[in-house]
Parts: C-alpha cells; structure tokens; sequence
C-alpha cells in the first residue's frame, strides 16, 4: 500500500476516524485505525465493536494493499506536521512498518495485520430513506441534552428513532429521557422511513455522528435494520450497533391538559435563572418560579450561602392563570431553553406536575420537564 | 496537682485516700478542672441492665445475645474474662465459656434504660450527642457556673447518679476533643474516669494503629505494608508525605493520630444508615431461599425508612458465608426510593452475583446513602408504571395502619 495525500484532507479524515477508538484499549488492535488501498481508492476504517467509521479520502494512490497503525499516534504526527504538507505512507505488507514520510520528516510505525482488525458487519439494513443533514442536527441537538447516563436502565442511554403519528400527521419522531426531563422532537416523514422499526440509537453514536454533521449540507443517507443503524455522510459511512431494548411508552407521561401558560422571552428567562442560581452551588441547584398574573418571580436559596430573588413582570411575562409556585433544576431549565429561539412557553398543571416547555413558535420539539419539590 | 474524689466529690489533697469519705478511688490531673468534652460509655450495657434485674446473676458470667444461630449481643465483664467478645457466633462464646447464662435480648429494657441515662444526662449540658444507645458525648463548656462546680466534678455525680437511679455503671472520658475523650473512656473500663490532656499525643504514640476510630483491619493492613503499626509512626508525618503515602485522608489520619479532632458536639444526631438484617436457622445458598427473607427484610428496610422520614439513594447487600466471611455489596439507585419493590429490586440484582454455591448464615439490606425522605420516589417521566406503584404501596401501608402488618402481603413473602 502506497500513497500521498495532503496533510489537511488526511488530517481531517484521521480526526474523523480517531475519535471513535476507544482511548484506553484493552485490545491493542482497537487502538488502530485501518487503512485500506483498493483499486486506487484510499479508505480509513476505526471502530470500537459498537460503532465503525469508514471514511473515503483523496489521495493519489500508486499500490493497493492494507495495514492498521496506532489511530491517535497517527492523528499526532500529521497534525504537526507543516501545514500544506504532503504526506506519504508507504507499506510494503506482511510484517513490515508503516512507513510516513513528508519533506524532511520520516518516521516508521509498528503495523500489525488487517486480519486481526475486527470488522463490523452491517448485515441486511431493509429500511432506507434519506434526511436532511439540517433536520438531523435539529433531531439530536433538540434532545441528546435528555440522554440518561444511567447504567441500569440501559434503553434510555441513547435517542429513540421511531416511526409516528402526530394529530394524524406522520412524522419521524426522535425521544430521549432521564426521567426527569424528556424531549420529543419531530420532523416530516421522509419516503421509505414509514415501516422502519423503533431503534434506540447510543448517545456515543449520536455524538460520533452529530461531528460528522457540521461540516455538511446536503442529505443524509440512513439505512438500518433492527439491530443496526448506518449513516452515509459526504464520504463518510458510520455503522452502528442499536441498543437492545424496549423504550419506556413515553406518550403516557406527556400531560395533555395542562392549562396554565406562561410565555416568556427565551434571554429574559435564561438569563433570570443563570443569575438567581448562582447563590446555590449544588449541583442539583434548585429554582423557585412563582408566578400571579403577568408576573414571575424566580428565587434560589443556599443553606450556606444566601438566597436571591429576581422578577420578571407584564413586560417581559404573559400570565393570567391562577397563581403557582414550582421548582425545577436550573441545569434542566437551562438545557431545555438553549433549544428555543425566542419565546418559551411553559404549560403547568400545579406545582408537582410534570410541565410541558416548547418553542410559542415552533411545535416540531416538545419538552416534559419534572418539579422539583422546594 | 487538681484531684477529685469519685466517691463524695471532695478535693482529696496529696493522699491515696479520700480524707472526707475513705475511698481511693481518686482521680488527679492538671487540666481536671478545665477539660469540658466528655464521652459516657455505658459498661456491657445489656448484660449490665440484665444483671441489674436478677441480681442472682451479679457474679456469673452473663451473655445476651439469641437463637440457635444468633451472636453475641453483650458479654458481661465476668463473660469477658472467659475471652466472650460481643459479636462473637454463641457457640464460640459458649465453647469459651460454657457456664455462661444467655439471656435472650430484651431491647424495651435497654431502651428505656438508656433514657433514663440520657435524661440524666440531659441535666448536664444541652449538648448532648447520643451515638448509639449506651454511648454519647457530651460538652460542658460554661456549665460550671450553672452547676457551681467544673464538668469533672459534676460528671463524676452523674456517674453516681447513674449507679443509683438506673441500676449500671458508665465510663466517662474527659478530654479536650472527642477523639480523646473516647479514648480516654476506653482506657479504664469499667466504671472508669480517664483524664487526657496535653499529653495526648504521648499517650498515643505507642498504641497500634488500631486504636483510632475509623481504622479497621482493612485499613491496618494498608499502613502495615508501609510500616506504620504504630501511631508513633503516623503522627512524625508531615501533610505532603501523609497525601502522598496515605492518599487524601492521610493528612486527616495523621491529624488524628496526634490526637487532634475538631469536631463540635452536635445534639441533632444524624442517622447514618438504616438497615435490616437476619441470621438463618440453617446455613442458605440458593437464591430462591435467599429472596425470601431479602423481600421481607427489605419491607422491614422501607417500614424504617418511612418511619424516620428517609429514604435510600443507593442500596447496600450484607451477606455473612458459613465461615463468618461478610461480603457487602452496594448499588446506587437511579432515583432515590423507599418501595420495598425497588430495594428488593436493587439487592436481587447484588444478591444474584454472589449465588455462587456459598453457603450464607446471614442476610441484610440497608439504604446508603440516607437522603431526606422528600426526595423519595419523585416521579419518573422514564416510569409510566411508578404512579401506580407508589399507589399500591400507599394502600398496603394504608390496610396495614389498620388492621396490622399481617393482613396484606406479596406472595413472594409467604413460606
């Protein structure tokens, strides 16, 4: 295997490939990023079993032939190399180094054989259709604050993709839950998505591909089965393992008749809780909202360290139900209103239950956010 | 040298007897009169209040403890001489000591005599911090106008008080920290009265490592391997090679080690862990026998917890195998509960890892950490079942205000 290719193009495909390697390995080969050149095309391949990256790169390729080098050693030197450089790898095959040079510069890496490198199959993936890069940001931005990082209840450590009804519109939906905040996010059903089965996608999968997207424009190609889900991004193709398990019917904690309705200026607010619950420094730091007609009062009080009011009044607040007092973490406030635009609002039904929170102009994403008792 | 008689509470002078009562049981030390932290250990409790009520007993050793397969409670000073340790199995304390009489264990007795101490005790200082039923701490500075005489002399009436009024005898520490007046209470049992002051640290420095509270086997074994066995050698490390060798709590032990403690007497005692446990009859290994009392240990668990208004942020598993070995295995719990369902739930998990053929003896649940009982099973937006479990639960609890814990039950509780 034999090419040259240069430093940006290469570097940016080994960033790509690099981050997916688990960084401590107990399998030293997982360690390595693949590179493969067949019939003059040069591929990158990295997986840690659960998620494989392949990435087609530019590169004028004089041998076919494949070895695997260490991913993040990799990564090292081309990025310091000079910038405009061209690099060369130059593999003879068997057990021979890696060969890497550019200018001046020469350096030989242990190689060890493609055989051992373990390959993720995707086996059949029967559901495709395709999505704009745009809508899938909006689908992970929207909700992987919601992920749950918790081990026991495995199925809610990622985004659950899933085929649905809403008021008789059919949308793709993406869910994702902690228990105590949940985001449902929709988009129009793309062609060929109407049969796919409900997949939880895991939260490293979706950070891996969220990556991906922000250097792109056009559509995403996704095809998956039931255990597998792969995503075609420019020349990149990130196959992923589905996480094995049911989703908790999130549609029954949704409240449907929640009538108090707050609306509230998205910076006014944010800004409010940022300052009121910077008295606390739990990490639970807890908010009071307490709200009359056409005026909100947040408060925050520290055992240690104090306590801070801040009123928002017929300005900035529309209000007009019977008065309320409800407490929620400031952290899950604030997750929640980074995703919104301009105008939050909220719709309670008393101060233990749990609250509805979307964009007044946008009902494509829905929040459901639980009290905290204060 | 400042010197005070035990007996009649009268200044002794230079003597080894009291000239105003004749007795020699004086104590003599030159902070006596300044020292106000005070630690009161109540000597072999249980046997003692036992004792106090048979007094055919006075001079036979005497074990509380129970059941074919129980432990030893309390193990009188006279079991004590026949090596009976409390927590020791019965059959060893028997095999010790087979003239022994056990008494099985009759906890409204010690409960309401370790009031009737408290009470008095009450009577010295407001801050009174009870840390387990026989054993509180007590700060009496700025009582001695109150009492018209400094904490020494006014402990040592207590300590007379207490023979008389309740029938036991305590060990008092008196010292200028805690540390040292738990110490100090430990070194002249029974029926002690142990001064330490300045000279705290020499008094350490020839004790094993052990001897700190808060260090166990575990923990002995750690500093053996670096040579410390004795507190001599902790207390010549400076901060950085404490951090350095013994890791963030080094600096801390060392501290300790120097007898030194800043902890205030605190009267709202907090409860640090609640937990239920069992010994079998026979010796079980399966995890379908095990379940069984693991389900009913942890209602007990959640009983206790609803009761003082706490509830479990983790879940910890205690098992004793036959050869007295305690595993104890814990989990945190992804929202904090107190459903029996969901303790049960947690320990099955940690209880089936360790269904490996073993034979156990004993099992128990508790809840560590102990969270305010407010934040107990909030609602789940993950759970759409949780609403109807907390409900299910609220109407066994409701039946069984009523009409006794007998009258509902799961299944899985039956034999």
């Amino acid at each position: 295997m034999k090419f040259k290719a240069d430093r940006a193009t290469l570097l940016k495909a080994l960033a790509h490939v690099q981050s997916v390697v688990e960084k401590r390995n107990t399998i030293p080969i997982l360690a390595n990023v693949m590179i493969t050149v067949r019939d003059g095309k040069l591929t990158l391949t990295a997986t840690d079993m659960e998620i494989a990256v392949v990435e087609d790169v530019a590169a004028s390729t004089t041998r076919n032939g494949a070895c695997t080098a260490p991913a993040a050693t990799l990564y090292e030197i081309v990025r310091k190399l000079p910038e405009g450089a061209e690099v060369e790898l130059d593999h003879p095959g068997g057990d021979a180094q890696l060969a890497l040079r550019s200018g001046r510069y020469a350096t030989s890496l242990v190689a060890l054989p493609t055989e051992d490198f373990p390959s993720m199959t995707a086996g059949t993936l029967p559901n495709r259709f395709a999505l704009p890069a745009q809508a899938l940001r909006g689908l992970i931005d929207r909700t992987r604050f919601a992920i749950s990082t918790e081990e026991t209840r495995y199925y809610l450590n990622g985004i659950y993709l899933h085929a649905a009804d809403s008021d008789g519109v059919r949308v793709l939906r993406a869910v994702a839950t902690d228990g105590h905040r949940l985001a449902r996010v929709e988009e129009p059903l793309p062609e060929g998505a109407g049969s796919m089965p409900g997949v939880i996608v895991p939260r490293k999968t979706v950070n891996e591909l969220r990556k991906l997207l922000d250097e792109v424009t056009g559509d995403v190609d996704i095809a998956l089965s039931d255990t597998r889900i792969q995503f075609k991004v420019g020349t990149i193709t990130l196959t992923s393992k589905l996480i094995d398990g049911t989703f908790p019917e999130y549609e029954r904690v949704i409240p449907r008749d929640n009538d108090k309705v707050l609306r509230v200026g998205k910076k006014d607010f944010s800004d409010a809780v940022a300052r009121v619950a910077a008295i606390s420094s739990e990490r639970s730091r807890p908010v009071k909202l307490s709200l009359a007609r056409d005026l909100l009062v947040l408060s925050a009080a520290s055992a240690e360290q104090g306590s801070a009011t801040e009123e928002l009044d017929a300005d900035r607040v529309k209000y007009d139900s019977s008065p309320l007092e409800i407490g929620f973490q400031a952290r899950y406030l604030n997750d929640i209103t980074d995703q919104i635009a301009e105008q939050v609002e909220f719709r309670f039904a008393d101060g233990a239950a749990p609250t509805v929170v979307q964009d007044a102009a946008d009902s494509s994403a829905l929040y459901v956010l639980m009290p905290m008792r204060v | 040298m400042a010197a005070l008689c035990r007996d009649c509470g009268a200044d002794p002078g230079e003597g080894p007897v009291c000239p105003a009562c004749g007795s020699r049981r004086i104590v003599r030390h030159a902070e006596l009169f300044t020292l106000h932290i005070a630690h009161v250990d109540c000597d072999a409790f249980y046997a003692s209040v036992e004792k106090r009520d048979r007094p055919e007993l006075a001079a036979r050793p005497v074990i509380v403890g129970g059941g074919v397969r129980g432990v030893v409670t309390a193990a009188c000073y006279v079991a004590r001489i026949y090596g009976v340790r409390s927590a020791m199995p019965m059959f060893k304390a028997l095999q010790a000591c087979p003239d022994a009489v056990v008494i099985r264990p009759d906890f409204s007795k010690y409960v309401e005599a370790s009031h009737q101490v408290r009470a008095l005790m009450g009577r010295l200082t407001p801050l009174v911090q009870p840390l387990s039923i026989d054993e509180a701490v007590l700060d009496l500075a700025g009582t001695a106008a109150l009492h018209g005489a400094p904490p020494a002399v006014v402990l040592a009436r207590f300590a007379r008080e207490v023979e008389a009024q309740v029938g036991v005898t305590v060990s008092i520490g008196l010292a200028r920290n805690r540390l040292m007046a738990k110490i100090a209470a430990g070194r002249d049992k029974p029926r002690g009265f142990c001064v330490i002051g300045a000279e705290a640290r020499e008094i350490l420095a020839p004790e094993p490592v052990r001897l700190l509270p808060g260090v166990g086997p575990k923990l002995a074994n750690r500093l053996q391997a670096q040579g410390i066995t004795r507190l001599a050698h902790l207390q010549g490390l400076d901060e950085r090679e404490a951090r350095r060798r013994l890791g963030d709590d080094g600096p801390a032990l060392v501290r300790r080690a120097r007898g030194e403690d800043d902890r205030r007497v605190n009267p709202e005692r907090e409860t640090k862990s609640i937990s239920a446990e069992t010994t079998f009859d026979v010796d079980l290994s399966r995890a379908e026998e095990l379940e069984r009392p693991l389900w009913r240990l942890a209602e007990k668990l959640a009983g206790r917890l609803k009761k003082e208004d706490f509830c479990a942020g983790g879940v910890v598993l205690k098992l004793k195998t036959s050869a007295f070995a305690i595993r104890t295995r814990a989990q945190r719990l992804a929202s904090p509960t107190r459903l029996p369902d969901l303790l049960f739930e947690a320990a099955r998990g940690l209880l089936a890892r360790e269904t490996d053929g073993t034979a156990y003896r004993l099992i128990g649940i508790g809840a560590a950490p102990l969270l305010p009982g407010h934040l107990a099973d909030q609602p789940d937006l993950a759970d759409p079942e949780a609403p109807r479990r907390v409900a299910a639960q609220a109407a066994i609890d409701a039946l069984r205000s009523k009409f006794g814990a007998a009258v509902i039950g799961k299944g899985r509780g039956l034999k």
